[in-house]
């Protein structure tokens, strides 16, 4: 098997087993960005050398038996709003388009322990504000299985990385679906774990009250694999929770007999795409074949998620977007009269339309005679949806459903609408209102030839549930096709609009629909 | 539309916002705030009558912790990323005239 074709799991094994090593890893990651990203603009900033280094280091640690993990030697991508020390990290903003942290991000240090190799960093919708990746000051990202699509976002560089091979895997931040939304329009899995599992330290806060860092992989095992790398308690984030179940590997198991699985009814209503909504039902179909008990049931409250959700975020964001005010770091408008003015310049040179958009609107519903209208009133809708996904959780395991109502749209074709973006976060958002954990997987190719994902929701605390029941659901699909070699991909992306289906894994995964079509 | 955003709301906004705004992009502004606004009105739709506010999921407390230096000098490289420094400090524009 060619290293490039390998998970990370599979390739940590075969650089244990002296097969390969950590720098014909990194080397062999390097040359394909480098021979791909012309075509796909996944990554801000590509650190070479530094990759290279760490490569290096890192194999003399293997070979030394110091590094003994699952991920040592592995290559990965990292979202550029997660800080790495002495690396350009911009949050795919101008403001911070000269900024070198001083410090990493304890996710990333927890990675670098665990003898990670950071390639580089991705794009991203600016400040995770966006469902495209198109926000991105440096241009945006397109999706690996059709240029014309965008790759989702706002993890989308970190997303298409993983699908188009540029990565082993990557790490993103989900504060209304930034890294389940984009895997499954790039056909990886992603997870945001319950709020408080992993540190924030070191992540440029957004929403702070809904941001999580997460894993962006291949597969389900390599999922579970840098979840349980990745999560600990750090007292450097005062909302980090103390938790002794990580052992997430733990839960790769075939097995979801007797599992409880609700299917809300309100998730299948209008606005969802008719292939979207089959494929998704066929992989509750396959789950109950294993033995799982599915039913339907009503959720209530799901449309008055994004409302609360934008109000909240928005509030969030322009409190943590003060601190951009150009003295301490940070882009400094060239001409300004006074403090004053030179603050209102730089961030009005500085900050995209949708940043701004979203700074105005949180000022304005914190706002004194609009605090309790808008704010207040959003918090208490917030403790309503709890309130329901609680009552959910009494009686199912797992809530299955869509990531998103359609498959990716095309590149430009979001961005004149907000609110039609927004609505398109719809499955997504009231996840991180309530906390909980959230897992997207791959479970079908609609007829472009792009891939469908699948949702499943946990309770707070219990990942290892997703992490089964996505396990099997992933043993009974059978591989799924990631990146389709070269020529294959071309094929698919012809400037004439023709698009094959021509994968082995995609027909595999059309084969079984059309034969699962009778049991829902 | 229902909400009309005015003019001096848009301003009072920038204000807070520390955001300057162009003609157009203040028009652009009110438009997608009202519409904004409008969508965000449906919540009004629920009675939350005798609902608490929910900030954060769990019960969270302040976390304290023994007031020690735990970090090192970064000084320089802290200041490196400032769009102008001298002698060790951030350098910010003049904020209030000199008496004259």
């Amino acid at each position: 098997m060619n290293i490039l074709d390998m998970t990370a799991a599979e390739l940590s094994a075969t650089i244990k087993a002296g097969r390969t090593t950590a720098v014909d890893a990194a080397r062999a990651m390097l040359e394909r960005i480098e021979e791909q990203e012309g075509m796909y603009h996944c990554y801000v900033t590509v650190d070479s050398e530094g990759a290279m280094a760490q490569a290096r280091e890192v194999q003399e640690r293997i070979e030394a038996g110091e590094l003994t993990g699952p991920l040592a030697g592995v290559p990965l991508a990292v979202k550029d709003n997660l800080c790495t020390a002495g690396l350009l990290t911009t949050c795919s903003s101008k403001i911070l388009g000269n900024f070198v942290p001083t410090y990493t991000a304890e996710a990333v240090s927890r990675l670098k322990k665990a003898g990670a190799v950071i390639l580089g960093k991705t794009n991203m919708d600016e400040f995770a504000m966006g469902s495209t990746t198109e926000t991105s000051a440096y241009g945006a990202t397109k999706n690996p299985w059709n240029t014309n699509y965008v790759p989702g976002g706002s993890s989308g560089g970190s997303a298409a990385a993983v699908a188009a091979g540029e990565c082993y895997y990557a790490l993103g931040s989900d504060t209304g679906g930034s890294i389940r939304q984009p895997a499954s329009y790039c056909g990886v899995v992603g997870m945001k774990p319950t709020y408080g599992t992993v540190s924030r330290y070191g992540l440029i806060a957004y929403g702070s009250s809904l941001d999580q860092i997460g894993p962006l992989t291949k597969d389900v095992t390599d999922c579970a694999t840098v979840l349980e790398a990745i999560s600990a308690h750090d007292s450097k984030d005062s909302t980090s929770v103390e938790r002794q179940d990580t052992d997430f590997t733990c839960a790769l198991q075939d097995d979801v007999q007797g599992m409880r699985i609700g299917i809300p009814n309100d998730y299948f209503g209008e606005g969802l795409d008719e292939e979207v909504k089959a494929s998704v039902l066929k992989a509750a179909g396959e789950l109950k074949k294993k033995g799982a008990v599915v039913e339907r049931f009503d959720l209530s409250l799901v449309e008055y998620a994004i409302p609360t959700y934008y109000t909240i975020a928005a509030a969030e964001a322009s409190s943590n977007l003060e601190r951009f005010d150009g003295i301490k770091y940070g882009y400094r408008t060239a001409d300004y009269a006074g403090l004053h003015n030179m603050y209102k310049k730089s961030r009005s040179e500085g900050f995209g339309e949708e940043v701004k958009r979203r700074i105005m609107l949180g000022s304005f519903v914190l706002s004194s005679g609009y605090y309790d209208a808008y704010y207040l009133k959003a918090l208490r809708v917030k403790a309503l949806i709890k309130k329901a996904f609680d009552e959910a959780f009494a009686k199912y395991d797992v809530i299955l459903g869509p990531v998103a109502p359609t498959t990716a749209p095309e590149l430009g074709a979001s961005l004149s609408d907000p609110i039609k973006m927004y609505l398109g976060d719809i499955y997504t958002i009231a996840v991180n209102l309530a906390g909980l954990p959230g897992i997207s997987l791959p479970c079908g190719i609609d007829q472009k030839g792009l891939p469908i994902g699948l949702q499943l929701i946990g309770d707070c605390f219990q990942e290892k549930k997703l992490l089964r029941a996505a396990y099997a659901y992933e043993r009974a699909r059978g591989a799924f096709q990631l990146r389709p070699g070269t020529d294959k991909r071309m094929e698919r992306n012809l400037p004439n609009g023709k698009q094959t289906k021509g994968t082995e894994g995609a027909e595999k995964i059309k084969q079984t629909e059309q034969e699962g079509q009778s049991h829902e | 539309m229902a909400n009309i955003i005015s003019d001096e709301t848009i301003e009072y906004v920038g204000i807070l916002a520390k955001l300057e705004l162009s003609g157009e992009e203040k028009e652009q502004a009110k438009s997608d705030m009202g519409r904004m606004l409008d969508y965000i009105d449906k919540l009004g739709e629920l009675d939350t009558t005798g609902v608490e506010p929910m900030s954060h999921v769990f019960p969270v407390h302040n976390v304290f912790r023994e007031d020690v230096v735990t970090n090192g000098d970064t000084r320089e490289e802290l200041l490196s990323n400032a769009p102008q420094h001298k002698d060790g400090m951030f350098m910010a524009p003049r904020t209030f005239d000199t008496p004259g």
